[in-house]
């Protein structure tokens, strides 16, 4: 196992400096919002999502959380900004391959989230990268919600 | 690191490398590394003595319990009972009668809470316990709460992780008919005066439960000097097998409680009008026990005191000292429970580096530390923290794994620059 491929820069950079950080406040619109947690490492993240159409209009997320956490939202805010809702799920489904499947090899439409692959290397911590995107989802889906990794 | 004078410099002759060499495990190589147990108040390893006592029983005695006039029902019964009167002695406890065998401290704080809680409290009436509890000594007495409209009180702890006496004492009053406290806190470390709590206690007219899951492995308990009305533990913190554990009541109050769980073994007799309850201790131990597990746990209680408890506990308060000496230098580490009297436990934070991830990069080091929020929630909320790394010691720890320790989180400070 190999820390680096775990921690890479891009990791460390988005956890030092996550984008997109903070409460979402907006005059027109509505702020679809949920909260996630997990229990077993006390992470805890609010996404915050505004919807034009289907189009992600805009998105921040706030809360603490590990540095695979922390920067997987970064990343992800960064990742759905502008893209339609059905563009969002492939995306989810991507990063949810990159980090279960052994052998998947990072599609070109990952980008920046491709730095995501080393997790796969440590189980225990996939539910850290995959917790932004089951938060991200609650919010799009039920536009007020919680979810827990457990 | 070699410049600051060792605490260990006057260690007396404890010799912690001939022990590692009865926990087979400890030669495992992990992630490359050697490994560093610091996971002991998570789960104790098990000695060669244990493992061979349950393999011998496995092989050699087993059969069901208290059922058959067979050569080996009687071995396994003897076994079974004899491991009984081991724990008995290994408390001090007046009889036999008084220790029931349980899967562990959750079990046997549930057990207290539905069979001596639950039929006798009611509205008015109050649980007191304290805010370094760990989760199985909160829940069970919220849903007894919740069962008879008693009500849950908690006794505050100080910024250091230890009890504030004279809240503990105001909170005391009439209505407290139960007081439910950890002997030793697993998040904190810290050792609560449960002998004074149990007096004060008492003087209300109030029972007392002390979980002892984190006290049993370092220290010696004697159930009947510290008066306590219950006292619960686990086998595998104690260096025995998991899934068997020990309350120790008070016969008078164990007598006077119903059976929690009805089944074979329990009773006297079975008729479709009624059944009658067996005797103590039996009348809470339905179905068929753990019984390798006691065996085990009888042979961890035979090995720790032939390495002498006293011994031990002195040993892991040398590295306790030494591990606080060592990480407080580090900048950026921050001790979570600085209680003037702790035992084996050391729980921390580093600045910038959440414990989680401290826990992955120890881990790549073959270092296995507890990181999150150790089963004590409130805890982490009082310290305004989601979690903590922690280090726990056992009898088979050394300073070189203290100093393993250390490096490691020096290397988790490097990795986030």
């Amino acid at each position: 196992m190999d820390l680096k491929e775990l921690y890479r820069d891009v990791i460390l950079d988005h956890n030092r400096h996550p984008r997109n950080f903070g409460r979402l406040e907006t005059s027109g619109g509505e702020v679809l919002h949920a909260e996630g947690h997990n229990p077993l490492c006390g992470d805890r993240l609010s996404v915050y999502v505004v919807l034009k159409g289907d189009r992600v209009e805009d998105i921040r997320f706030e809360g603490t959380g590990c540095a695979i956490s922390t920067a997987s939202a970064s990343l992800m805010t960064e990742a759905v900004k502008g893209k339609e809702r059905a563009a969002v799920a492939r995306l989810f489904d991507e990063v949810h391959t990159l980090l279960t499947r052994p052998d998947a090899a990072a599609e070109a439409t990952l980008g920046k989230l491709a730095a995501l692959s080393g997790v796969r290397e440590f189980p225990a911590r996939v539910k850290c990268a995959t917790l932004s995107w089951h938060t991200l989802n609650a919010a799009l889906e039920r536009g007020a919600a919680t979810v827990s990794t457990e | 690191m070699a410049a600051t004078p060792s605490p260990l410099a006057a260690a007396p002759s404890y010799d912690a490398a001939r022990v590692r060499r009865d926990f087979p495990i400890l030669a495992s190589q992990v992630n490359g590394h050697p490994l560093v147990y610091l996971d002991s108040a998570a789960s104790s390893q098990r000695p060669l003595a244990v493992l061979r006592a349950v393999e011998d029983y496995e092989t050699h005695s087993h059969a069901n319990v208290h059922r058959g006039v067979h050569a080996l029902s009687q071995a396994a019964t003897a076994a079974f009972e004899g491991a009984r009167e081991r724990v008995r002695r290994f408390l001090n406890a007046r009889s036999t009668r008084e220790i029931v065998f349980v899967r562990g401290t959750t079990e046997a704080i549930n057990l207290v809470a539905q069979a001596y809680a639950r039929p006798r409290f009611g509205p008015g009436d109050e649980i007191l316990i304290t805010a370094l509890e760990h989760h199985a000594n909160i829940v069970p007495w919220q849903m007894v709460c919740e069962q008879t409209g008693c009500r849950l009180r908690v006794a505050p702890i100080n910024r250091r992780g230890e009890l504030i006496a004279e809240e503990f004492t105001q909170l005391l009053g009439p209505r407290t008919r139960l007081v439910a406290v950890a002997h030793v806190s697993n998040a904190l470390g810290t050792v609560l005066p449960v002998k004074r709590m149990v007096d004060a206690a008492h003087a209300h007219g109030a029972a007392v439960l002390i979980d002892g899951a984190q006290a049993v492995p370092h220290s010696r308990v004697d159930v009947r000097a510290l008066g306590a009305d219950f006292y619960a533990f686990s086998g595998h913190k104690l260096y025995g097998p998991t899934g068997i554990g020990i309350l120790y009541g008070r016969e008078e109050l164990l007598g006077a409680m119903p059976p929690w769980q009805g089944g074979g073994e329990m009773i006297r007799t079975v008729s479709f009008e009624k059944s009658t309850w067996n005797e103590l201790p039996w009348k809470f131990e339905a179905g068929t026990p753990n019984i390798s597990g006691a065996v085990g746990l009888a042979a961890a209680m035979d090995y720790l005191e032939s390495l002498g408890i006293e011994a031990v506990a002195a040993h892991e308060s040398r590295l306790l000292q030494l591990a606080t000496a060592e990480l407080a230098r580090i900048p950026g580490i921050e001790l979570v429970g600085t209680a003037a009297h702790k035992a084996a436990v050391l729980s921390f934070t580093l600045a910038g580096v959440h414990a989680h991830d401290l826990g992955t990069i120890l881990d790549t080091d073959g270092i296995a530390v507890r990181t999150g929020h150790h089963c004590a929630m409130p805890v982490m909320t009082f310290f305004g923290i989601p979690a903590t790394a922690r280090a726990s010691f056992g009898c088979y720890n050394t300073e070189e794994d203290v100093a393993r320790l250390v490096a490691g989180v020096g290397r988790a400070r490097e990795v986030f620059g």
